[in-house]
């Protein structure tokens, strides 16, 4: 089962190397790993999505390490999760307009289109985004790029009536 | 006015103001700078013969001490030199400050002459690292080392300074507050565990308090003692925690796991409650995990949580300082009123160590015992020696054999096993315990690996004792292949006469002894305690053959314990 931990860590240099130098270490294995900046620029945010079972263990680590400051695991529907791709589809003229009918439906956008491929960019949940690719896959799928996960808690307020609701 | 430094005199300033009196280290290029301002400083400099050397110096001084220990080395080969005592102080906690001197920042990253990336290299091999960039960095980064270092779970810090800062200029300052956002280390334990833990001790019929490096880490053993008198309950002191509690004390087990004794290692396995403190079930203690202690349920106190459930599941878990998670433990227990008395068990386990003491025989004629030279040496010296062990069978017989009454006074290489480890061990120990006699307990394969600091040992004027028990070959992986491998020697057997010990020491300034018959040790041991204004070697030609027993074949349950050789063989051949 894959777990999304959120992990708040000082901006400082070589914090991403401290992070995978101890996945490594331990043997850890990391899915997807993205780091970016917080709204506080003395913090980066990293996103990591882990495989196994030894998740109370990563969290321990995680926080033995001086410059992390928060690590926060999130089970199912507890943050928003998002990831971003950009894949290349086979088109060639008399497909064209059947596979833009597709993205629009799964809300792909077209970025780039040329005489054999068309590129589309799509944003979402990862389950959504593997099902494009799914539908895209009966074309061809010629070249693909995705960003790793990132994702934020859900706003306490707004986790409380989703669980109420579902 | 503020005071004009460069980068090199700010940081010796700041090694002094952290009250640092040694630093075992060598000079180089890149660390040049540093050594100018080093001439003028109190602090004294100890030179050692290999950078290996001046990390575990470092080490050695800090057990002794329990001070933060120092080894200051140049950059490339010198750090990569330096890395095996890191990771040695690392898997024992031992609170070491590295500086390594690093090529300007201007050509790092250039294969610059001695560059290596040491940062990187050190990173897993210490609790934390820092590369300077900037001379006035330099107060606060020595204070936020000294400050991991020494606090928590202690370990060694390095930090890695380029040519550059140590020449460029910067104003004097005292180093700010602390800044560390993301580390807190625990102090006190969680009330409510705590309560737990008694509640459980109360119920347990077959308790055992199982003691580890941790208690003598947080300078707790005062606390412990109270807490094991107050609860009558045995008590086993892994390799890292000899000393913690006097041998002398009945509910001293000793030493249990791999090598340890029938009863420490027995009492663990048909326990119903093992209360660990500052230990970490390491596969040397715990042999097969999936086997061990199969009954007993566990409280674990540790100032580091991921120790906590890692290897074994913990009922209740006590994150914190064994000091004061002690001093919780005794104040809550002392509520409660009496103990148990608990008479069958403590009955069960006197029967195990009067049935299956530790045992060998000492022919008269010989060979030397190496258990006969260690308990001659406890005699002779009424126990009162700093002991420092290499990392071999030497190492088990001297944890096995001496009667440890103090914290501090049993220094070795437990999580790494680094052989080698005892020669600079032991000058780092005698400088930072000068009343002390400090006796190295070697075996002839490990000294060679760093004897050659003997050399720093008579230069600098360190008197340590050296007991090197020879027996001719890499004896504990002799013994595995021995036992393991149907006798079927590989590259263990070293050469009964090269080197000449008595003249290696000789060379080195030192003065060599030697006994090769029973007879002789202990007239060799007594001269060696009359000299004080020297180094002393003493080889003991001692028993090629001898294994050390009990053994806990690697990975095999601690249930098929092994009593020794004949026991071995009989089994094998009932097979």
């Amino acid at each position: 089962m894959k777990h999304v931990i959120s992990v708040t860590v000082e901006n400082k240099p070589g914090v991403l190397a401290r992070v995978s130098s101890m996945f490594a270490r331990r043997g850890f294995n990391i899915h997807s790993l993205t780091v970016g900046p917080t709204e506080d620029p003395t913090l980066s945010r990293m996103t990591v999505v882990v495989d196994g079972p030894e998740m109370e263990q990563i969290v321990k680590q995680l926080y033995k390490l001086v410059h992390t400051v928060k690590v926060t695991e999130y089970g199912p529907g507890e943050a928003i999760e998002r990831e971003i791709m950009l894949v290349r589809v086979n088109a060639d003229a008399k497909r064209r307009g059947e596979i833009l009918d597709a993205a629009r439906v799964c809300e792909a956008k077209a970025v780039d289109v040329g005489a054999a491929s068309i590129t589309f960019e799509m944003t979402g949940t990862p389950d959504r985004l593997a099902d494009f690719l799914q539908l895209m896959s009966t074309y061809g799928i010629v070249a693909l790029a995705k960003s790793g996960r990132i994702a934020l808690a859900r706003d306490q307020k707004t986790l409380k009536k989703s669980q109420k609701s579902a | 006015m503020p005071e004009q430094l460069t980068g090199a005199q700010a940081l010796i300033r700041a090694l002094e103001h952290e009250g640092v009196d040694v630093v075992f280290g060598m000079p180089g290029g890149a660390i040049l700078k540093a050594y100018d301002p080093i001439i003028e400083s109190p602090i004294r400099h100890v030179l050692a013969r290999h950078e290996q050397g001046a990390g575990h110096m470092a080490s050695g001084y800090a057990h002794a001490t329990g001070r933060v220990g120092v080894a200051m080395v140049t950059s490339g080969p010198a750090a990569t030199n330096l890395l095996t005592a890191l990771q040695d102080a690392y898997m024992d906690s031992v609170p070491v400050v590295a500086i390594t001197g690093q090529v300007a920042t201007t050509s790092i990253g250039n294969d610059a002459f001695q560059e290596a990336h040491t940062w990187g290299m050190s990173m897993p091999a210490t609790k934390h690292n820092h590369l300077l960039t900037s001379a006035d960095d330099i107060p606060d980064v020595i204070r936020e080392a000294f400050h991991l270092a020494s606090t928590g779970r202690k370990g060694p810090v390095l930090v890695d300074v380029p040519k550059d800062v140590l020449t460029a200029t910067m104003t004097w300052h005292r180093p700010g507050q602390i800044n560390l956002r993301g580390y807190k280390p625990a102090v006190a334990g969680h009330p409510k565990q705590v309560k737990a833990a008694v509640d459980l001790i109360g119920r347990s019929e077959r308790p055992v308090l199982y003691v580890g490096g941790g208690v003598v880490a947080a300078g707790a053993t005062e606390e412990l003692a109270e807490f094991a008198e107050m609860l009558g309950v045995p008590m086993v002191t892994t390799l890292m925690a000899r000393g913690a509690f006097p041998d002398s004390h009945p509910l001293n087990l000793g030493m249990p796991g791999m090598h340890g004794n029938y009863a420490a290692t027995t009492s663990m396995q048909r326990s119903d409650l093992l209360i660990t403190i500052g230990a970490r079930f390491d596969d040397r203690i715990t042999g097969d995990i999936k086997t061990f202690a199969p009954e007993a349920r566990v409280i674990h106190v540790d100032v580091d949580p991921a120790e906590i459930s890692k290897n074994r599941f913990a009922d209740v878990p006590i994150v914190g300082d064994a000091k004061a998670v002690l001093k919780q433990l005794i104040a809550e227990a002392g509520r409660r009123g009496r103990q148990p008395q608990r008479t069958k068990w403590l009955a069960a386990v006197h029967e195990w160590q009067e049935t299956y003491p530790l045992e060998y025989v000492q022919d008269p004629e010989g060979p030397i015992q190496q258990q006969y030279v260690i308990e001659e040496l406890h005699r002779i010296t009424g126990g009162d020696a700093t002991i420092v062990a290499g990392v071999g069978q030497h190492q088990m017989w001297t944890s096995q054999f001496w009667k440890f009454e103090q914290p501090r006074r049993w220094i070795n290489s437990g999580g790494l096993g680094t052989m080698g480890y005892a020669v600079p061990a032991a000058i780092g120990a005698k400088v930072g315990t000068p009343e002390e006699v400090v006796f190295a307990i070697d075996g002839d394969g490990s000294f060679q690996m760093t004897g050659t600091e003997l050399i720093t040992a008579s230069f600098e004027n360190i008197p340590v004792k050296i007991a090197v028990l020879n027996n001719e070959s890499l004896g504990m992986v002799k013994q595995w292949q021995n036992l393991f491998y149907d006798g079927r020697l590989s590259q263990t057997e070293l050469s009964p006469h090269v080197p000449d010990f008595k003249m290696f020491a000789e060379a080195c300034g030192a003065v060599g002894l030697r006994a090769e018959h029973p007879r002789e040790v202990a007239a060799v041991i007594e001269q060696a305690l009359a000299i004080n204004d020297r180094p002393v070697l003493v080889e003991f030609k001692c028993d090629p053959e001898a294994m050390v027993f009990p053994m806990v074949p690697a990975g095999a349950s601690n249930d098929e314990i092994i009593l020794s050789r004949e026991e071995f063989m009989s089994r094998e051949d009932a097979s």
